[in-house]
């Protein structure tokens, strides 16, 4: 088993059920014996490419514009009070 | 005559010449609608309401006397992965169902200053993730040419509703193929426009280094037109392009003489389906009869595209959609204890189980111990493979594949096996993961009536080539004009 599937799920945030696990364990690990054939290749020296157009940092000049509402956007949020987000306690 | 069936520039001329008024186009797509859809399910959403209120407003101004745009009035259908001011989007989730973004996207922006109709919002693979539309998760698309049929995906809401006249064109989203699979398997056309030509403000990310914005629609006029509205540079994308627009009606020149075709030897795969093979074969036939110069060419790193796409692809996706959460907008479960339990079970209930099968993979391939080995690899061979189609488009202008390997496959043919999903988008990847355009177009029908696609690349910002090359095969063929019998 190449994957510690628990390891990444935690890591993910993301909760997986036993049966998930299991077939999502199988298929990734076909998927990843199929990935394994990039390694015939020898990329010594080759930068890596993140973006294929050449992209550099974009500067514009500062100024000031408006912004969304802070109304619009807690209105579609799950959970709102005074004006912030609300959320479990994170610090007991 | 029926007006859902119509092309953009068709319906534009009866609505200058008067002879039909928006609404009633718009009436008329909402009756195909009513008609087909409980058949075909491309759409999630319709907006009547607001479509008639711009379909009026266009029609006052023909009364009025006045000028009006190519796609003024022109009703339209949307991915639902478009944030579209006070309209529901929900990239096929659960985890985004009842959003309502407060601001629209750019090309959204731009289509509503150039007065289209906005009919509803299409059908597609969760978050993109999927070459068939089954993934979503509200309902599965089927294809128009047979019920029992995939459309593709991701966007195969957009290409469904496009071949069974559900709208006048649609737009869609391409990060592995998910314009032009699902063109190709509707038998309509698609257009993956380079990297950075439009705009990417308000589509829901997938994979930001590979997402772009297209047109699908039922010729390749149609798409110049969608493709003039659509591209340029927007100071809110930072890696749209800056560089100049041509008006890509003025591509539309039925003439090939003397351009150079590349078909590269390694995408004859496989597992390719020999009637496809055949199809495609037979385009390029008649390409060289119309005077193109046909070369073969080597793309060597093509058997890698898959491995590639999907470290690549899933590392993006993982981090990109570590932002459902459950704090900001989306689904937030109840009863959870404390803070970790409200994102983990939020994103076990909200995603369905492509995504979270990407989410894992990306995660695995960007974690510490692994990153090097997968996504540093990935990225390097990603530069290899940018080098060969260099390469190529020093001897070539276009090069010409077949879009799939394979027709459209049946429902649930591949659902259990995810790696045997992934092979069949080894034609178009490629494209996304070295940032050029291309184009997919009917180019036949198998011995079924389903269709297959051709697929054309160009140059970066090479789009108005693609357009040329595209144009003069359709007016030499009548595949386009072929519509399936759906009542």
């Amino acid at each position: 088993m190449k994957m510690d599937i628990d390891k990444v799920a935690r890591l993910a945030r993301l909760e997986l059920s036993e049966e998930e696990k299991v077939t999502f364990g199988t298929q990734l690990e076909q998927i990843l014996t199929y990935m394994e054939q990039l390694n015939r290749l020898d990329t010594t020296g080759v930068e890596p490419t993140s973006h294929a157009i050449p992209i550099h940092n974009v500067f514009r000049e500062d100024g000031v514009k408006s912004s969304f509402l802070q109304k619009e956007v807690l209105a579609i949020a799950p959970d709102e009070e005074d004006g912030h987000f609300k959320v479990p306690k994170i610090i007991e | 005559m029926d007006l859902h069936s119509l092309t953009i520039h068709q319906l534009h001329d009866l609505l200058v010449r008067k002879e039909v008024t928006s609404r009633e186009a718009t009436e008329a797509l909402y009756r195909r609608i009513n008609e087909v859809d409980a058949h075909v399910k491309a759409y999630l959403l319709l907006t009547q309401k607001e479509a008639f209120h711009q379909a009026d407003q266009v029609d006052r101004q023909i009364v009025r006397g006045e000028e009006i745009g190519d796609l003024a009035g022109i009703p339209l259908g949307l991915k639902d992965i478009l944030c579209t001011k006070g309209i529901q989007t929900t990239c096929a989730s659960k985890i985004l169902e009842g959003y309502i973004p407060f601001y629209d996207g750019t090309v959204i922006k731009k289509l509503k200053e150039r007065e289209a109709v906005f009919l509803g919002k299409l059908n597609m693979d969760e978050f993109a993730m999927g070459s068939s539309t089954e993934n979503s998760g509200f309902q599965i698309t089927h294809n128009p040419w047979n019920l029992e049929r995939i459309p593709g995906g991701s966007s195969g809401g957009s290409a469904a509703a496009v071949a069974a006249d559900e709208c006048i064109a649609a737009l869609g989203t391409d990060t592995g193929g998910s314009i032009r699979q699902p063109a190709a398997c509707c038998g309509v056309v698609g257009l993956k426009p380079t990297y950075g030509r439009v705009s990417r403000y308000g589509l829901v990310a997938f994979a930001s280094s590979l997402d772009q914005i297209g047109p699908i629609t039922k010729d390749v006029e149609d798409c110049a037109i969608l493709m003039n509205a659509i591209s340029g540079y927007d100071p809110h994308d930072s890696t749209s392009v800056n560089t100049e627009v041509p008006n890509y009606k003025e591509s539309l020149k039925k003439e090939v003489k003397g351009i150079r075709i590349g078909i590269p030897e390694e995408y004859w795969v496989e597992g390719m389906d020999p009637e496809v093979e055949k199809s495609v074969k037979e385009a390029i036939d008649l390409f060289k009869k119309l005077g193109a110069d046909i070369q073969s060419i080597s793309l060597p790193h093509t058997e890698y595209a898959v491995a590639i796409y999907y470290i690549i692809a899933t590392a993006e996706a993982s981090s990109n959609l570590a932002r459902y959460d459950g704090v900001k907008y989306g689904l937030r479960i109840k009863g959870y204890r404390d803070l970790m339990e409200m994102y983990t079970q939020t994103r076990a209930k909200g995603f369905g189980k492509e995504v979270k099968r990407r989410i894992i993979l990306g995660t695995y391939v960007l974690s510490a111990g692994y990153y090097e080995a997968y996504y540093r690899k990935a990225s390097q061979v990603r530069t290899l493979m940018r080098k060969d189609f260099e390469e190529a488009f020093q001897r070539v202008d276009v090069i010409v594949t077949p879009t799939a390997p394979t027709p459209a496959f049946r429902v649930g043919e591949k659902t259990e096996n995810p790696l045997q999903m992934y092979l069949s988008d080894i034609h178009t990847i490629p494209v996304n993961l070295t940032g050029i355009p291309a184009i997919s177009i009917p180019c036949g029908f198998n011995h079924e009536n389903l269709p297959i696609g051709l697929q054309i690349m160009g140059k970066p910002f090479g789009e108005g080539m693609l357009l040329r090359a595209a144009y003069t095969f359709e007016q030499n063929t009548d595949f386009h004009l072929k519509k399936p019998s759906l009542t």
